[in-house]
């Protein structure tokens, strides 16, 4: 491939950089009151030329460009898909919101390209380093993300929450790579996986591991790494939690299955029991915490931990399938959540007028279609079939099983009845009878790009239930390149 | 020639001093600062196994931490003056209206 | 014949009657609604019929498959739909019975609010059942085993605004997830040991290993019947059904008597070449089914709510149906099935049709003397009580009869205990359906004691309007009630046992999809205790066991008498000896009316502790503890435990990121010392 047509490698990328300078460039330009939504369907349109251009390099013959650095592969597609489409929902419902609470809303439209750039990336990249840079794009993105509300009490003490134990969680993580560096003398993946075997393990080399583990712990909000998500959640605004309960930990998750599947197979009987263990221990509090909450933002926001959760018990099964139920969870889960923040941003709006799952009451009286899909998605999360979280549940125990985690298959299912229980209050409330309806009354009308929001997230979260054959083909396609890139550490891993 | 143990060892004492403080500091921009203490204790570990290693990728890795780090130092110090706006204090111990 | 039979219409037309009033039913007027749910029930029943008429002509196992649904790896699943004698008999039911109900329900619902809901939900729930009931594999029977759950919920809740109904709606639906774990852990363990969910590649794989016995065989079935207990109710999952009357009357009529409730009976059937190869496993049915039996009569003794007698009446019943599963007497559990589903769905319409009449009441202290007042529901209820106590030639004498009769000659070692369980329950059914005949249609009318206590608030919203005199519901509530009517009494002449000088035509017509398992059976009682060869099987030697048969006949219909007899005496003759008894045996009485205080021991051995770990433990210990003790080991130990415990409280940067390192710290100590091997470095 010639330097020129490398660029093709990280064409999504690209796409969405130059879109976010030009919304930069674009911003000051604009009158001070005019409205920023021409910036916002500029971000659409370039977060829509990249899921066009990520679904293109499906052409491409598997491979890396820019001396090994990233790699194209089925794997990355899929990811770098499901990143761009969670982006360009949370697009359309922030244009959706911010209709009312416009303010520096250029800098966030640029800042969830720059952030879907960093996300991309990591999915993407075979060089530590590379995920590391990766990694740090899309986290500094968040952390002002989540400070959005500036003037407001909680906007700032989110921010400040995420972003202290965010670095402190990266630190851990740089440590890893160091480590990891020392044990094999490169930050290359796939030659690290050459690097190690089973049978001579050095000690930089699995406590490097350890620490990769927790950084990536905490971005995926795994216990014991969670403290923050149910915080930083509250305090953010509600289409920024969309995003960042979803669009960073898939692409955490696609780190952490290239870092331990393709460079560390050798260290399995290592990080797996850790994982297990972070895995129960996810599922058990996150349920558990979520049972008693009456803010609805937090109640998902533990509702994440136990997710997370679950989709580790689809990394502890050592198995191709596992890989692909790992990524179809991350696509499913994605879908759900992002579609019930959307219904929450328009409910609520950027200041989160409506917080308590009680001031939800009657939803579905004052807005049937507000009402339906916020019932739909808590369905789907509750996981019962026909929705994309079925399946995604399906293949992950099914995927734990086979490879014999009875256990850890009978603790997450116990899980997933505990938390029927709390997904069903909002559920109940929505079709109650309103009490105080002057919330609601603020409920503005349903709008165009909430429309299409709703669109894509229901018929996502309803394909990935009934037809999820293709998804799963890619998934499975994705698990396999990865296998491919070691097939000679396979057998260590099986 | 100093053996590399004693740069490692070094390098975790550091780390372990930023941990420590981190927890131990109550004003933000102290606790911001034990921060870039545990990424400076991990460039050292770079820089001592690219020496080990004859190989400059550990060095050019360091070289990338400085970047990011500054990076981060901005939008932290933007973030820190955003609470101070709010809240008229820098004790770390004063954030915590969200809690359980 | 070859013809494509359009199966997939079946569930489908229901589901086109969900979407057009759901979307759109809040803007159409009543009749339209009406009309539209009418139409999407009645298609498919007529369908059914068509396909019954021309059954004999078809070849059979007929497979239809719809679409492909998912393929991952090896693994391979279907949208296909299956129709053989046993989906037939369901299919009938389903939709016969399921015609009839909203027939009915047009009159009970008419003046409730939200009618274009009810009747939406009404046909979902159709949707459901079908797939369910004509799926070809365990994943879309499972589909629609969750949706029928889902649309139980929804009309169990139908009456949002009121607490008990949501509450009611959320039990039924956490316990039957209990349930469905069951079922979710079997199917993946079918997928690992099969390769697929398919029935016909599973049980086609059991027949050509006829040296699978028990082991994973056990496993999963077991499994599979924990599924089906919640499903259908039975120890220890039946908490769930009684609460459900909580939905509309139609509702109870249709969901929790006459069709989902089967579903767990249907699926063990279905997947019956399974539980033969485990006796272990019939054995646990048939046990789980004759103690659910007996312990749902009991309770049914006291209850005065006449629609909560009626539930656990159908726990009861449910109950004898497993038994015959136990007993490898598939047969004769669907023919209960059938019959049940006739004269318990009159039962609770006739029982709606009571209430409707009495403006609401359910309390059976305060009805009585209305057998001149609403005629037609006293003689058509009538039809029913004697159909279940099991009087000839009610429908429920053959169906009950068969399963007693199989289970006595079942070589299975708890044959004759589940028998007689099975015989005492067939008394105590007798005794509390004729309580119920007796306390409201006999005697005077009670209603002016009705001011001495106030009777629950309404499951109908004519209960806030004023109260009118009593009136005979009108005919469109009164036509479905005939037509079941007649069903209770001929329905069971299908199943006329050879001893009564009948053919049993349904055992013949479904030995093609049970044949298997009487052969099967045998080899594994054979081979499991070879004790038990001296009894002579049923199905090889029906000749031979007549005179038994007959005698078994004249015993369960004489302990019915016993129970009449009994009733008669305490409701009728003596109506002030219900109470001395009452005194006389207080613990017990009470122990009854509280239903053994199972609820509250569920609550208190599982809901409280998990409240309990919810609050405390992880809101006290995770956020506030453990950061207190590292806060300690950093050197707060000066400063006093009180003000620290109020200074370091969560919400803190620090004692997260304390939290943080004490996580890194057990991770790392965990990696190093913990697992794995060989370190070096």
């Amino acid at each position: 491939m010639t330097d020129v047509a490398q660029v093709f490698r990280i064409l999504p990328e690209v796409i969405l950089t130059i879109t976010g300078v030009l919304i930069m460039l674009g911003e000051p330009l604009l009158a001070k009151n005019a409205s920023r939504k021409p910036l916002g369907w500029l971000a659409v349109l370039g977060t829509l030329a990249a899921l066009f251009a990520s679904f293109w390099q499906l052409q491409l013959p598997a491979g890396t460009a820019y001396f090994g650095t990233v790699q194209t592969d089925a794997f990355s597609v899929f990811f770098h898909v499901l990143i761009a489409g969670i982006v360009l929902v949370t697009l359309l419902v922030t244009l959706d919101a911010a209709g009312r609470d416009a303010e520096s809303l250029g800098e966030l439209f640029a800042l969830m390209c720059f952030g879907a750039v960093g996300m991309m990336l990591m999915s993407c990249a075979t060089e530590l380093l590379l995920v590391f840079v990766g990694l740090e794009i899309s986290s500094i993105s968040t952390y002002i993300m989540a400070a959005f509300r500036r003037k407001s009490a909680k906007g700032p003490e989110s921010a400040i929450k995420y972003f202290l134990l965010g670095s402190f969680a990266t630190a851990f993580f740089l440590y890893g790579i160091a480590l990891i560096f020392g044990a094999t003398g490169t930050t290359d993946i796939p030659q690290i996986a050459g690097l190690l075997s089973t049978s001579q393990v050095p000690v930089f080399g699995v406590i490097g591991m350890a620490m990769i583990l927790i950084g990536i712990g905490f971005k995926v909000s795994a216990v014991p790494f969670q403290v923050w998500a149910p915080d930083v959640y509250e305090g953010a605004p509600s289409p920024v939690v969309g995003l960042m309960s979803t669009a960073p930990k898939a692409a955490a998750f696609a780190v952490l299955l290239r870092v331990l599947y393709t460079a560390l197979p050798a260290l399995h009987s290592h990080w797996q029991p850790l994982i297990w263990w972070m895995a129960a221990l996810s599922m058990t509090f996150g349920n558990l915490g979520a049972l008693r909450q009456q803010n609805i933002k937090r109640m998902l926001a533990y509702s994440s931990i136990a997710h997370a959760g679950y989709l580790l018990v689809a990394f502890t099964a050592l198995s191709p399938d596992g890989i692909a139920a790992a990524s179809f969870y991350a696509a499913s889960y994605a879908v759900m959540n992002v579609g019930a923040f959307a219904v929450i941003s328009h409910a609520g709006g950027m200041d989160d007028r409506l917080t308590l799952i009680q001031d939800y009451r009657g939803l579905a009286y004052r807005s049937p279609l507000l009402g339906g899909a916020l019932a739909f998605f808590l369905i789907s999360l509750i996981g019962i079939p026909f929705t994309g979280g079925f399946f995604g549940k399906f293949y992950v125990f099914a995927s734990a099983l086979h490879s014999g985690l009875v256990w850890l298959t009978i603790i997450g299912l116990v899980n997933s009845g505990i938390a029927v229980y709390y997904y069903l209050r909002p559920l109940v409330s929505v079709y109650s009878k309103p009490v105080h309806s002057d919330l609601l009354d603020g409920i503005p009308r349903v709008t165009v790009p909430l429309m299409f929001a709703l669109l894509i997230t229901i018929a996502g979260t309803l394909i990935l239930g009934i037809v999820p054959g293709r998804v799963l083909a890619l998934a499975k396609a994705g698990a396999l390149t990865l296998q491919s890139t070691v097939s000679d550490t396979t057998t260590a891993v099986k | 020639m100093v053996p590399i143990a004693y740069y490692l060892v070094l390098s975790a004492i550091l780390f372990s001093i930023g941990v420590a403080a981190f927890l131990i500091k109550r004003n933000i921009i102290t606790v911001f600062m034990s921060i870039e203490l545990m990424l400076n204790a991990v460039n050292l570990t770079f820089v001592a196994f690219a020496h080990q290693w004859h190989h400059v990728s550990g060095q050019i890795f360091v070289f990338f931490v400085m970047v990011v780090a500054a990076a981060e130092a901005a939008v932290g110090l933007a973030i820190i003056i955003a609470i101070f706006r709010t809240r008229s204090t820098l004790n770390v111990d004063q954030v915590d209206l969200m809690k359980l | 014949m070859t013809s494509s039979l359009h199966l997939w219409l079946i569930p489908l037309v229901p589901f086109a009657g969900f979407l057009v009033n759901g979307l759109l039913g809040r803007r159409f007027p009543k009749a339209l609604v009406t009309a539209i749910a009418w139409i999407a029930t009645l298609i498919p029943f007529l369908q059914v019929l068509n396909i019954a008429l021309h059954f004999s002509s078809l070849t059979l196992p007929y497979n239809e498959r719809v679409a492909t649904w998912i393929t991952a790896g090896n693994f391979h699943a279907d949208f296909a739909f299956a129709l053989d004698q046993l989906t037939l008999i369901m299919l009938l039911v389903v939709t016969g019975v399921g015609f009839l109900i909203h027939l009915y329900s047009a009159g009970y619902m008419a003046h409730e609010e939200g009618y274009w809901r009810f009747f939406a939900y009404l046909n979902l729930f159709m949707f459901f059942m079908l797939t369910l009931v004509l799926a070809e594999n365990f994943l879309l029977m499972f589909v629609g085993w969750e949706g029928v759950g889902l649309a139980s919920y929804l009309l169990i809740g139908f009456y949002f605004t009121k607490d008990s109904a949501a509450n009611a709606g959320k039990k039924a639906f956490v316990v039957n997830r209990i349930g469905d774990f069951g079922f979710l852990i079997g199917m993946f363990l079918l997928i690992a040991h099969f390769g697929t969910l398919s029935f016909d590649g599973i049980f086609s794989q059991i027949a050509q290993h006829p040296e699978w016995q028990g082991g994973f065989l056990t496993a999963i079935a077991l499994f599979l019947a924990l599924g089906a207990t919640g499903k259908s109710a039975q120890i220890p999952l039946y908490v769930w059904l009684p609460d459900a009357m909580e939905g509309p009357t139609p509702v109870s009529a249709l969901i929790h008597a006459a069709t989902m409730v089967t579903a767990g009976v249907y699926m063990i059937a279905r997947a019956h070449a399974i539980f033969d190869r485990s006796p272990f496993a019939l054995s646990t049915v048939a046990i789980i089914g004759a103690a659910t039996a007996l312990f749902a009569a009991t309770i049914g003794l006291v209850q005065t709510d006449i629609k909560r007698v009626l539930a656990y009446s159908t726990v009861s019943q449910l109950g004898y149906m497993f038994l015959a599963c136990g007993v490898a007497a598939y047969s004769a559990g669907i023919f209960h099935l059938l019959t049940h589903a006739f004269f318990k769905a009159l039962l609770f319409l006739a029982a709606g049709s009571v209430i409707h009449a009495l403006s609401g009441e359910q309390d059976m202290r305060v009805m009585g003397g209305l057998r001149k007042k609403i005629p037609v529901t006293f003689w058509t209820m009538t039809a029913a009580v004697f159909a279940i106590a099991g009087f000839p030639p009610f429908a429920g004498f053959f169906s009950k009869d068969e399963i007693l009769y199989q289970a006595f000659i079942s070589p299975n070692p708890v044959g004759k205990i589940v028998w007689f369980v099975g015989l005492l329950t067939a008394g105590l059914t007798s005794f509390y359906m004729f309580r119920l005949w007796y306390l409201t249609f006999f005697g005077k009318s009670r209603a002016d004691q009705a001011a001495a206590h106030t009777p629950e608030p309404g499951h109908h919203a004519e209960k806030e309007e004023h109260k009118h005199p009593v009136h005979e519901s009108p005919w469109i509530m009164l036509a479905p009630l005939v037509i079941l009517a007649i069903l209770s009494v001929i329905g069971g002449w299908v199943g006329v046992p050879a001893a009564l000088g009948g053919h049993n035509e349904i055992e013949h017509f479904l030995s093609p999809v049970m044949h298997a398992q009487h052969l099967s059976f045998e080899q594994v009682s054979v081979a499991m205790s070879t004790q038990q060869q001296a009894v002579v099987p049923a199905a090889e030697a029906p000749e031979g066991n007549k005179s038994l048969e007959l005698l078994l006949a004249v015993v369960s219909v004489a302990t019915a008498l016993i129970g009449w007899f009994i009733a008669h005496l305490m409701y009728f003759a003596k109506p002030e000896l219900p109470a001395q008894i009452a005194a006389k045996v207080r613990g017990l009485y009470s122990l009854l009316l509280n239903k053994y205080w199972i609820d509250e021991l569920y609550g208190a051995v599982i809901i409280t502790p998990v409240l309990f770990l919810s609050r405390y433990v992880l809101k006290g210990l995770f956020d506030t503890g453990v950061i207190t003790g590292g806060g300690l080991a950093l050197g707060y130990a000066t400063q006093g435990i009180g003000s620290l415990v109020q200074r370091v409280q969560s919400g803190n940067i620090r004692s997260y990121a304390g939290w943080l390192a004490l996580g890194a710290a057990a991770l790392l100590l965990l990696t190093y010392f913990g697992f794995g091997t060989h370190l070096s470095f």
